[in-house]
């Protein structure tokens, strides 16, 4: 998994609730066996006129000029604005891949799906929760200035606007410490083996029919 | 001291090690295992090297993607193919216990779990599937995973978790005829709203869920994610036993009995403190109707279809506008009114025997309206097909112009060959009703399996108690 510290780039703002990983990554592009190549195909039925399906050149496709992250103000963005409950639906993992693979390494939202949530941190993406408010605010700024950047710092828990001001975040810690390191989880939980088998051990007396 | 709640018993039961930010390592008592969200999973481990912890715990068997009309040809679809044949390598490398195509008992693995005796009461169960919320009907603690985390599970037997809040859907007395669990549960979604449960793990209580049969509770546990929680449970009681008893892979002779005699305690103690409760009153739940593009869009079928400029909050405003658009309504118009052109019965939410059986009641001897295109009936898995054929279910369908198809997710989320085209309307007994979920620019209204049986035959929704 790739590190992440800091990261200052140009926010794309995408302005509805309810984001759902069908929108994200539409359900044709899971039969894939990889974990990678997915970000041509990010929000791919808003993105493009036609309908897409895995194996196709996407660079000859028609482009919906309407759609967001294709105006050429939010090119190379690395840092999505969302609203309420995004990634919500299913539990692919798919979506934050597809969020990665496009260039995106952090997600800013009122609020999050709580799987969606999760798989981010799996996967070298930082979701951050902010005020609704702040949130708001942020959606505003970067309506109001082309090329508007955020710098987001994790080690620090803040992100910086371009005018200055200093906007805390939480995160939790443990998320943190491997995000910051790209540390893989299995390698961590494999340092535990002494106290998986013990609870086996424990566990088998107590309900034998499990094992 | 208050008691536990049932959340916080199957916790403390699977805790094998906490940090002192709470972050846990929880032990998998059985990890369900399907086409689509294992490969990557397979593939890391073969690149670390690593081997499954415990091949016991794991049971695999093909859905998503499995064609559900003729099978003697295979999967057309290559890609779909490579998928379902990497399934069929990789428990065949690693030794897993499989239910492949061809296999009576495939089906989808929601259905299968339970019916195999595969889900038992006070067991920890993930899948890479976010309708594991399913096999929480069985006091157990259930959720889907990620791609990341199925391989976490595989190689540990463990996954990294934070325990969640408790919350408490209480659904008092009874519901009146004609209302189902399905019912109940978008009943549920409609009053807390799809972010409702977020960061809750929500046991279903109350008189109107302890009168449900294994299968409606498993309706409802299925739409917990839709509800935002990952995890829905009800607890452990004589029901919970009656339909385990001797299905395979449950525990068998004084194992049993000890299992029974634990699996008692798998319900909230008296004094167990929630951090919320939300209690609905069963006699008010009608048949409920999706009219949007999300699961709390909902109505009782009596209703109608509302109207943005009545609602007061402007982001929920606009959301309505875009989901009335996509759905090609008119605001106020009444459910009963909605024309359909498809109708799906089935998926992991309604394909159980029970649902084939209250589909079938509804038809007797009709066939469907001439302007619906096409009514698919697919069973949850290949015993519930056999089970429904020697019912002579079949028939019945067969009879009303409805097709008759062989196990899988199908309609649900159209990844084979079975989906809308734009602008088709659809009544779908699924649980998601998101746009393009079951084809690109298709139109999902949520329903009952009763609900369905009934638009398919009056052509437009209709309420199934004056059906
Ligand atoms: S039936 Fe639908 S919701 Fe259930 S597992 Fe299959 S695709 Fe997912």
């Amino acid at each position: 998994m790739e590190k992440l510290n800091k990261v200052t780039g140009i926010v794309a703002p995408m302005d509805r609730p309810n984001v759902d990983t069908d929108a994200i990554i539409p359900k044709q592009f899971l039969k894939s066996i990889k974990r990678s190549g997915f970000g041509p195909n990010l929000f791919d039925e808003w993105r493009y006129l036609d309908h897409g399906e895995p194996g196709m050149d996407n660079s000859g496709r028609p482009l919906n000029p309407d759609f967001v992250l294709n105006q050429p103000r939010y090119q190379g963005a690395k840092i999505l604005l969302a609203r309420d409950n995004f990634g919500c639906g299913s539990s692919r993992e798919h979506a934050p891949w597809a969020l990665e693979d496009y260039g995106f390494r952090v997600i800013i939202a009122p609020s999050f799906a709580d799987i969606f949530f999760n798989n981010c941190f799996k996967n070298g993406l930082l979701p951050i929760k902010l005020d609704g408010a702040i949130v708001d605010r942020l959606f505003k700024e970067t309506a109001a200035t082309e090329g508007y950047q955020l710098t987001v710092d994790l080690a620090a828990q803040t992100i910086t606007t371009p005018g200055g001001e200093v906007i805390p975040f939480e995160v939790d810690a443990f998320r943190k410490h491997c995000l910051l390191n790209g540390l893989d989880d299995i390698g961590l939980t494999l340092q535990h083996v002494d106290e998986i088998k013990a609870y086996e051990t424990r566990r088998r007396q107590e309900a034998p029919w499990l094992f | 001291m208050a008691g536990k709640t049932l959340y916080d018993k199957l916790w403390d039961a699977h805790v094998v090690r906490c940090d002192d930010d709470g972050t846990c390592l929880l032990y998998i008592d059985r990890h369900l295992v399907h086409e689509v969200t294992s490969p990557q999973a397979f593939e890391g481990l073969r690149i670390a090297g690593r081997q499954p912890w415990r091949r016991d715990t794991v049971l695999a068997t093909p859905d998503h993607n499995v064609p559900t009309d003729d099978r003697s040809k295979g999967i057309a679809d290559p890609v779909a193919r490579i998928q379902v044949e990497t399934l069929d390598a990789n428990v065949r490398e690693f030794g897993l216990t499989y239910f492949p195509m061809g296999d009576v008992r495939q089906g989808i693995v929601h259905v299968v779990g339970p019916e195999e005796g595969g889900t038992l009461p006070g067991m920890t169960v993930v899948c890479g599937d976010s309708h594991t919320s399913t096999h929480g009907a069985f006091g157990a603690l259930a959720h889907g995973i990620g791609t990341s985390e199925v391989e976490h599970v595989l190689a540990t037997q463990c996954l990294v978790q934070k325990k969640s809040k408790n919350m408490l859907v209480s659904v008092d007395g009874h519901v009146g005829p004609g209302v189902t669990a399905k019912d109940i549960v978008l009943a549920i979604i409609g009053e807390i709203g799809t972010a409702g449960g977020t960061g809750y793990a929500i046991e279903f209580g109350g008189e109107a869920i302890r009168a449900l049969s294994m299968e409606g509770r498993m309706t409802v546990c299925n739409m917990a994610i839709e509800a935002g929680a990952r995890a829905g449970m009800v607890a452990v009681d004589e029901t919970t036993i009656d339909y385990l008893y001797g299905r395979p892979y449950a525990p068998k002779g004084d194992q049993w009995d000890q299992a029974v005699a634990s699996w008692f305690n798998l319900h909230s103690d008296f004094d167990a403190d929630f951090d919320r409760i939300v209690r609905l009153d069963a006699g008010r739940i009608k048949p409920m109707v999706t009219w949007g593009t999300s699961p709390e869009m909902v109505v009782a079928v009596d209703g109608k279809v509302p109207d943005p400029a009545q609602e007061q909050d402007a982001v929920k405003a606009t959301g309505m506008r875009a989901a009335l658009k996509y759905m090609g309504l008119e605001a106020n118009t009444p459910i009963t009114n909605i024309p359909v052109d498809v109708v799906f019965i089935g998926s992991c939410t309604n394909a159980r025997i029970e649902d084939m059986r209250a589909a079938a009641a509804v038809i007797k001897g009709r066939r469907k309206a001439a302007n619906v295109k096409q009514v698919l009936v697919v069973p949850g898995s290949g015993l519930v097909k056999q089970q429904a054929e020697a019912e002579g279910l079949d028939k019945v369908f067969i009879d009303a112009g409805f097709e008759w198809r062989e196990p899988g997710c199908s309609m649900c989320l159209a990844m084979n060959a079975d989906r809308l085209q734009p602008g088709e309307r659809c009544a779908s007994t699924s649980n998601r009703n998101f746009e393009g979920r079951q084809g690109q620019g298709g139109r999902t209204h949520l329903v009952s399996p009763a609900m369905a049986a009934a638009a398919a035959i009056a052509g437009h929704f209709v309420d199934v108690r004056e059906f």
